[in-house]
């Protein structure tokens, strides 16, 4: 179908077949800041070129000007849903350079704490993936949910949002128990409560169906070819979970399953981030019910700070300490690419040392790229208010895509 | 080496350097395995065909990543370094390849859709050129922008700075003018080989060379 105004008053004898319009940056269902130039044949989407890099930071190059431990905090400020699952693969980046022992209670915590933050993450893109395709409560539901996930983060780390409590050799500080003991009571009691309330209005709603059944079809040979990976991948049937592929930490004690669509449209990777919510619970439950007590960062006092109390009665702690703080400690050269399973899909920290103190070059693979280059061709042939909805399920953030 | 670290574990790398390197031939310039990666060096004119291969003949049907790194000293300064994910073996590959300013590295655009942003942002933040690639526009830096920021001599703070004028109503922009030099913390140890002035010792020079011209 063509739109051809011919002889129009405002188009002055103009032929007018096809007109662009500019979709964001400041569009709320733009995720953040992301221009679209979309071509649009009446409403039905003809070609979208997305603009990103309006949030580029050069993350990567401030990197490399900051010591390992120093660094570290920039990758909370990547993707800033799931700030703990960013960090997660720096961290595994410098211990494999290093070749570090983890203590199994930090190695418990880390997994503990990702799937906290990949809960939180899911809850915030279901959130606004239903809000731009209409609906309003569910989504002030799950705030309320992360707002609990909020208060967790923060009686672990001190802080919110931006944790930086990941550290090479475990994590910065041991957690309180009580702390553990009201994260299970919270899995047992409010989730499933809120978390199926918020479900029920959705998952079989009129509405909701029909804004995300049969949108953005991809076939398992495009996801592939397009570099997928996360629920977009598992969406499309394949189940690719690096957390049982290729474990780290002690996923491979954890007892899960992976949740795979079968229509490969946005209704299926909603629906994949909402089994994997069970399932990260599931995953919690097994860490709270394993976790072994014992030391929660690596014992090598060259990576990793002695205790405040050592301190205070030895002269080489002292020294560590302030070595550590200072110089930083060095990786021996080299070069690896560690991906995690983050929230969205494959995150990658490609770490190039040459001895020093300081990374020679971190690439940072975000989940984003390769999902969000794919719009053009997962939009062709719908129509405008589409694009949001196929745009919510990619669950795009920019702190992360533009890095 | 026994592996002490919980990073992420793959399928064993046991024999799968002698397999792709008999397979490559004469492509491949080095190859290595340290650190727990399998990383191949091969020819420039030759990645596309390499890359090829390993995803039609050795089932790495995943191009995850495209890292450019810069290396200022060495005469071929940039390098490509192309991350390929294999689902069925479970297996990762680094494949490298190295070029400079002017020389264009063959496109991978035609083997993987997604290889298109992956060397735009390359081109964008080294100013490496891909040869075939249709589209390749800057991608993360602002529009009209000038250099490319991730080569080691670019400074750390830029050559611009922008803020809005209240006079034009608009937003201008300037050179970068700061209040105090951007300050680099350098807490090597001197006692480890880093070759660095302390502050105030180049002055001492200054003056011995003084002393002598005045005599």
């Amino acid at each position: 179908m063509s739109v051809e105004l011919q002889e129009s008053l405002t188009t002055e004898g103009e032929v007018v077949s096809n007109y662009t319009i500019n979709f964001g940056p400041q569009h709320p269902a733009a995720h953040g800041v992301l221009r679209m130039v979309m071509e649009l044949d009446g409403e039905i989407i003809e070609r979208i070129d997305p603009h990103v890099g309006l949030l580029h930071r050069g993350t990567e190059k401030l990197i490399e000007h900051k010591t390992y431990l120093q660094a570290l905090p920039y990758f909370d400020r990547l993707d800033y849903c799931s700030p703990l699952c960013m960090e997660h693969s720096y961290v595994l980046a410098i211990e494999k350079l290093l070749n570090l022992e983890v203590p199994e209670r930090a190695q418990y915590l880390r997994v503990l704490f990702a799937e906290l933050s990949r809960i939180c993450n899911h809850f915030l893109n279901m959130g606004a993936h239903v809000l731009d395709v209409g609906a309003f409560t569910p989504n002030l539901w799950m705030m309320d949910l992360r707002e609990d996930c909020m208060n967790f983060f923060e009686r672990a780390s001190g802080a919110r949002m931006h944790s930086a409590w990941y550290r090479p050799g475990g994590v910065h500080q041991d957690v309180p128990e009580k702390l553990l003991v009201d994260i299970g009571e919270w899995l047992d009691d409010r989730l499933p409560g809120l978390f199926g309330d918020a479900m029920s209005l959705v998952i079989d709603n009129r509405i909701f169906k029909q804004r995300n059944v049969d949108i953005a079809v991809v076939s398992r040979e495009d996801a592939t070819r397009w570099g997928f990976s996360g629920p977009m991948i598992r969406a499309a049937g394949i189940p690719w979970d690096l957390r049982k592929s290729q474990p780290y930490d002690v996923y491979d004690r954890m007892d899960f399953d992976i949740p795979v669509g079968t229509n490969s449209d946005c209704y299926d990777r909603f629906m994949v981030r909402v089994r994997e919510i069970e399932e990260s619970a599931k995953i919690i439950k097994q860490c709270l019910a394993q976790m072994p007590q014992g030391p929660i960062a690596s014992d090598d006092r060259k990576v990793s700070p002695p205790k405040r109390g050592e301190m205070k009665q030895s002269m080489e702690s002292l020294i560590h300490h302030f070595k550590l703080y200072t110089e930083g400690f060095h990786v021996p050269a080299g070069e690896v690419y560690v991906a995690t399973e983050s929230p969205k899909g494959e995150f990658g920290v490609y770490l190039v040392s040459d001895g020093s103190n300081k990374p020679y070059r971190c690439k940072i693979r975000p989940t984003a790229f390769s999902h969000l280059q794919a719009m053009d061709f997962m939009s062709k042939g719908h129509m405008l208010p589409d694009a949001t909805a196929i745009l919510g399920a990619i669950d795009v953030v920019f702190g992360e895509c533009d890095r | 080496m026994s592996v002490l670290h919980s990073a992420p574990k793959f399928a064993s790398n046991d024999g799968v350097l002698k397999t792709l390197k008999k397979a490559l031939g004469k492509n491949v310039t080095a190859a290595q395995e340290a650190h727990g990666e399998i990383i191949l060096t091969v020819k420039r004119d030759e990645i596309a065909n390499v890359l090829e291969t390993l995803r039609d003949e050795h089932e790495y049907q995943q191009l995850m990543e495209i890292a450019g790194v810069d290396f200022p000293e060495r005469a071929e300064r940039f390098e490509c370094v192309y991350m390929l994910l294999s689902l069925t073996k479970n297996h990762r590959i680094l494949v490298k390849c190295s070029t400079d300013e002017a020389t264009p590295v063959p496109t991978v655009t035609t083997l993987w859709p997604n290889a298109g942003w992956l060397e735009r942002e390359v081109f964008d933040m080294f100013g490496v050129l891909f040869a075939g690639n249709t589209d390749l526009r800057r991608i993360l830096t602002d529009y009209g922008f000038e250099g490319h920021p991730f080569r080691k001599d670019f400074p750390l703070t830029g050559y611009t700075e922008l803020r809005y004028s209240e006079e034009e109503k608009r937003v201008v922009y300037e050179p970068v003018q700061l209040a105090q030099d951007l300050r680099q913390f350098d807490f090597e140890s001197p006692w480890e080989g880093t070759e660095y002035v302390l502050p105030g010792d180049e002055k001492a020079d200054e003056k011995s060379d003084k002393e002598e011209k005045g005599k």
